[in-house]
């Protein structure tokens, strides 16, 4: 019987969904699923997404050295074949962390995952998207980390996880001083189902409204090319692409992009893709599912208020 | 203040990927490589920091011979020594994580940096892994940094938020963009770094990978989907609207 340890990232109580995401991917691996937490709020909905017991160390905030000596807590009681993370930001500074310390293999960034002969495969895209590897970890925990929407989140319909309580050294090198929200209530590019992106088509900083508009009204997270933040427009944390942050949204609405290699390495992954430009040669269009060739100063308002009408219905 | 900066060697973005005959490697013939993007912005933070406290800044490279081009190329930019830590390419992270710890251990180093993912390989592994392997604090995907008093002072950043994270030195930071804007080569710089010999060293212990390609393949190429006219905005927007709700399954 397989046991698989997944971290769940918490906030405000309730579990992240690349972690959930990464709990429904575990059940399909082994049939002994287990978590760690640092907040016991949520054995429940642990339970009720398939883990049998619940890890929990009262660990505070996430600071690295912390939740590395408190998953490896976890490890050695749980004794596990495979440890998942969300690859959520913390998922991915954690599991190398661990990997090092548990003297374990990694496999990052995967959207998908098997036992094969008792190892652990899992395909990842490299070179940003332009290949997918196959690779196999051989040691004893493997690590994977998941890529945020390329797992279903699936509930498994168990009662509230048991509790188990451990202890982990709280000596943190490092301290955290604060938390910036620069931008309180934006939605993040990572586990967006939705991304609305503009690009230089948008001709100026104060046009990009024309593109949050229709992401606020279809419950989007604001995307951007690079070219865009380069000019200042719209912080970094929005760019998508080989130098930005590599999405898989459900859907991704490229607005006045042309496509270039560097952005599509980032966004063709996405599950539906919609590209709005003037220039029908744009290459954005080759990997676009509907591609519209069009203004988009009179494309994007229309769908935005087509949006708004649905949602009033 | 003295920096180790580790520096990976990756194809140009721009480059075409195409897939060696053992479909389980990448074909080099022809490609053209580059110091991998967020490792210049490591570099520069800390030809930053020399400039401004005095010190050292050694780049280390695992990796086949050609990694000397791109130490080279840091040379250049204002690194003062350059290490190459012979080993083949591979897909085990932990294993580069510790020739470079190992490496490391010998240079003396205030700051040991990275950049927060190797442009290509997409890990985002070994900086964290020699963080733990030297037992140094890290801190991850850092946009901006400020080191006085023993300490660094970092802003990571996470999902829609930043983070404020003090750490002593010796500690690992990881490059994100948004750092600085890396400065180029000056003619004076390939001139001087022309005179400044790389040592070139083999792991110590060789360690066993246990990560290990399986297979290498190309996506499926896109099919390309429709394309319609939107010189009628109304009527593109309406089946804009249609496609999202109907394929999506979106609203
Ligand atoms: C090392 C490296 C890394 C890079 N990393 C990234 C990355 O991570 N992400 C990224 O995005 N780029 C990246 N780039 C940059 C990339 O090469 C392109 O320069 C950039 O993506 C172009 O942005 P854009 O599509 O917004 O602008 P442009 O290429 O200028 O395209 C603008 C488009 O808008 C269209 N348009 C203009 N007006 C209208 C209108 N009224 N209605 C509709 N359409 C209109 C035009 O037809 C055009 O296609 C990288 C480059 C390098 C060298
Ligand atoms: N072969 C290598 N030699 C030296 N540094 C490396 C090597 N591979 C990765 N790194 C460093 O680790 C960072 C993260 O790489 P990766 O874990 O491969 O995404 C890179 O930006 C480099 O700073």
């Amino acid at each position: 019987m397989a046991t698989i340890l997944v971290f769940l990232e918490t906030r405000d109580g309730r579990i992240r969904k690349t972690s959930l995401e990464a709990l429904s991917a575990a059940r399909k691996l082994g049939d002994d699923v287990v978590a760690f937490a640092n907040d016991k709020a949520v054995a429940a909905e642990a339970g009720k997404f398939g883990a049998k017991r619940l890890f929990v160390a009262p660990a505070g905030a996430y600071l690295t050295e912390t939740f590395t000596s408190a998953m490896q807590k976890a490890a050695e009681q749980a004794k596990p074949a495979v440890i998942l993370f969300g690859g959520t930001s913390n998922g991915r500074d954690l599991a190398p962390r661990l990997a090092a310390r548990l003297n374990a293999g990694v496999a990052s960034d995967v959207d998908r995952l098997e036992m094969s002969d008792g190892k652990l495969r899992a395909r990842r895209p490299v070179y940003s998207g332009k290949a997918f590897a196959t690779v196999e970890v051989s040691s004893t925990p493997a690590i994977a980390t998941t890529r945020p929407n390329a797992f279903p989140v699936e509930e498994a319909g168990g009662g509230a996880a048991e509790v188990v309580e451990i202890t982990a050294s709280s000596d943190s090198k490092a301290r955290l001083l604060e938390t910036k929200s620069p931008e309180a209530g934006e939605m993040s590019i990572a586990e967006a189902d939705i991304i609305v992106s503009g690009g230089r088509g948008l001709k100026e900083a104060a046009n990009f409204s024309v593109v949050r508009d229709l992401a606020h009204a279809i419950n989007g997270a604001v995307g951007a090319s690079r070219a865009v933040v380069d000019a200042g427009w719209i912080d970094h944390q929005h760019q998508v692409g080989q130098t930005g942050r590599v999405v898989s949204p459900n859907l991704y609405i490229a607005c006045g992009i042309s496509g270039a290699i560097q952005h599509l390495a980032g966004m063709t992954s996405s599950k539906h893709i919609v590209a709005i430009n003037k220039d029908a040669e744009a290459p954005i269009f080759r990997v676009a599912d509907l591609g519209v060739v069009g203004d988009l100063f009179q494309i994007v308002p229309a769908l935005t208020e087509e949006v708004k009408k649905t949602k009033a219905h | 203040m003295n920096s180790v900066v580790c520096i990976a060697q990756v194809p140009d973005t721009e480059a075409r990927i195409k897939i060696a005959g053992d479909g389980k490697n990448i074909d080099e013939t022809g490609l053209k490589f580059i110091v991998s993007p967020y490792d210049e912005l490591a570099l520069e933070a800390a030809i930053r920091l020399k400039e401004a406290q005095g010190g050292d800044v050694t780049v280390i490279s695992f990796g086949p011979d050609r990694v000397q081009q791109a130490l080279r190329e840091c040379l250049a930019r204002g690194a003062t020594k350059a290490i190459h830590i012979k080993g083949d390419a591979t897909p085990d992270s932990l294993v580069i994580a510790k020739a470079l710890a190992a490496s490391i251990k010998n240079v003396p180093h205030d700051l040991v940096f990275f950049g927060k993912q190797g442009v290509g390989t997409d890990n985002s592994l070994v900086g964290p892994m020699v963080a733990e392997l030297l037992g140094y604090p890290q801190v991850n995907v850092v946009t901006h940094l400020e080191v006085a008093d023993g300490k660094a002072i970092a802003h990571r950043e996470i999902e829609g938020a930043e983070e404020v994270i003090e750490a002593p030195l010796p500690a690992v930071i990881t490059a994100q963009k948004g750092m600085n804007e890396p400065r180029y080569a000056s003619l004076k710089g390939i001139m001087a770094a022309k005179k400044i010999a790389i040592d070139t060293q083999t792991p110590a212990e060789a360690a066993t990978p246990s990560v290990t390609f399986v297979k290498l393949e190309l996506p499926p190429e896109k099919s390309g989907g429709r394309k319609i006219d939107g010189s009628d905005p109304a009527a593109a927007a309406k089946e804009i609207l249609k496609y999202i709700r109907e394929e999506a399954k979106a609203l």
